[in-house]
């Protein structure tokens, strides 16, 4: 399926959950965070969020700033 | 410790509180950590660079300071709530360094939209401390949205132009009922220590440090400052007088 992600068009397994996304990304296991469709989904639930073709997702981390 | 720094009933043990944005490398930062003896410091968020390598939480867990996530960036109240959100689920806190600009040029911030957010986040349970306009009216209004602190600028951020309104300043604190941080503009030591002789409970500065020549050296002399400018504000300043006033007794002249 086709979706969004941080604004680019990305290609993922059907079945695919947040949790998969976030691995397949590489994003640190620590000071990661997930929107979808501007809702943020709770760690504790990226394992059973599927995600749906067409979905924008946001997969922020934290970064130096003042 | 005689005089607490305390945030929504969580006690700092530095009124300097150190963003970590424009340091040139994580070592830099950790040297200039240690050296201001922050133990809060902001970050931001952003989309995930799978090429980052190393991260600023790595350096801020090592150290032990608190984390304090920002909206830096934010143009919208909608847009600074959900980062808002995000960082609190990444972060794992409620606090959040609260800031939505009106543009980028300025860096000011839009008033109308910061108290929406404030009060949005507030209702969501955070703890919410607003990066504001050194305005005495928008300082009140933010309190009154249930705002655990007040955080006026002294200038535009990363200008190092200092407090340019000294008197809206000392506003801001009279009125206050929550701690006022001194956040944005500050160039350099001097500007730190009259924050505090002003009557700030804290000062938060991120470029006057990272972006010095000698980021760790001016970290110290920034917690110097802030240290001299609280001592100085807790004595009690003389008041300012016309006139020269002799130190020295003025009877017992001798005769020539």
């Amino acid at each position: 399926m086709e979706l969004t992600v941080n604004g680019e068009i990305r290609q993922l397994q059907d079945d695919a959950t947040v949790a998969d996304l976030v691995v397949a990304a590489g994003a640190p296991e620590r000071g990661s965070a997930v929107a979808v469709g501007g809702i943020v989904v709770p760690r504790s639930r990226w394992h059973e969020r599927r995600l749906e073709p067409g979905e924008q997702v946001e997969l922020v981390h934290a970064v130096q700033g003042g | 410790m005689d005089d607490p720094f305390v945030i929504d009933g969580q006690a700092l043990s530095s009124r300097l509180i150190l963003g970590t944005g424009g340091a040139p490398s994580l070592d830099v930062l950790d040297a200039a950590l240690v050296a201001s003896g922050a133990d809060m410091c902001t970050v931001a968020m952003r989309r995930l660079e799978p090429t980052t390598r190393g991260s600023v939480l790595d350096v801020l867990d090592r150290r032990g300071v608190r984390v304090l996530p920002n909206t830096a960036g934010c143009h919208t109240a909608r847009e600074a709530v959900l980062t808002a959100q995000l960082a609190r689920e990444a972060l794992e806190t409620s606090w959040v360094k609260l800031e939505v600009i009106a543009d980028d040029d300025t860096l000011l911030p839009d008033g109308t939209e910061l108290v929406e957010a404030a009060l949005t986040l507030v209702a969501d349970g955070f703890t919410v401390l607003p990066y504001t306009n050194d305005d005495p009216v928008l300082a009140r209004r933010l309190q009154q949205a249930g705002c655990a602190a007040v955080m006026p600028l002294g200038s535009p951020i990363g200008t190092g132009l200092g407090i340019r309104n000294p008197h809206n300043i000392e506003m801001i604190v009279s009125e206050a009922s929550v701690p006022v941080i001194l956040d944005a503009g500050i160039g350099t030591a001097s500007d730190a220590a009259l924050a505090m002789e002003l009557g700030c409970d804290g000062v938060l500065l991120a470029s006057a440090v990272t972006r010095s020549r000698d980021p760790a050296l001016m970290a110290e002399a920034m917690a110097a400052a802030v240290s001299a400018g609280r001592a100085a504000r807790r004595a009690g300043r003389i008041p300012q007088r016309w006139h020269a006033r002799a130190s020295s007794p003025v009877d017992g002249m001798i005769d020539t």
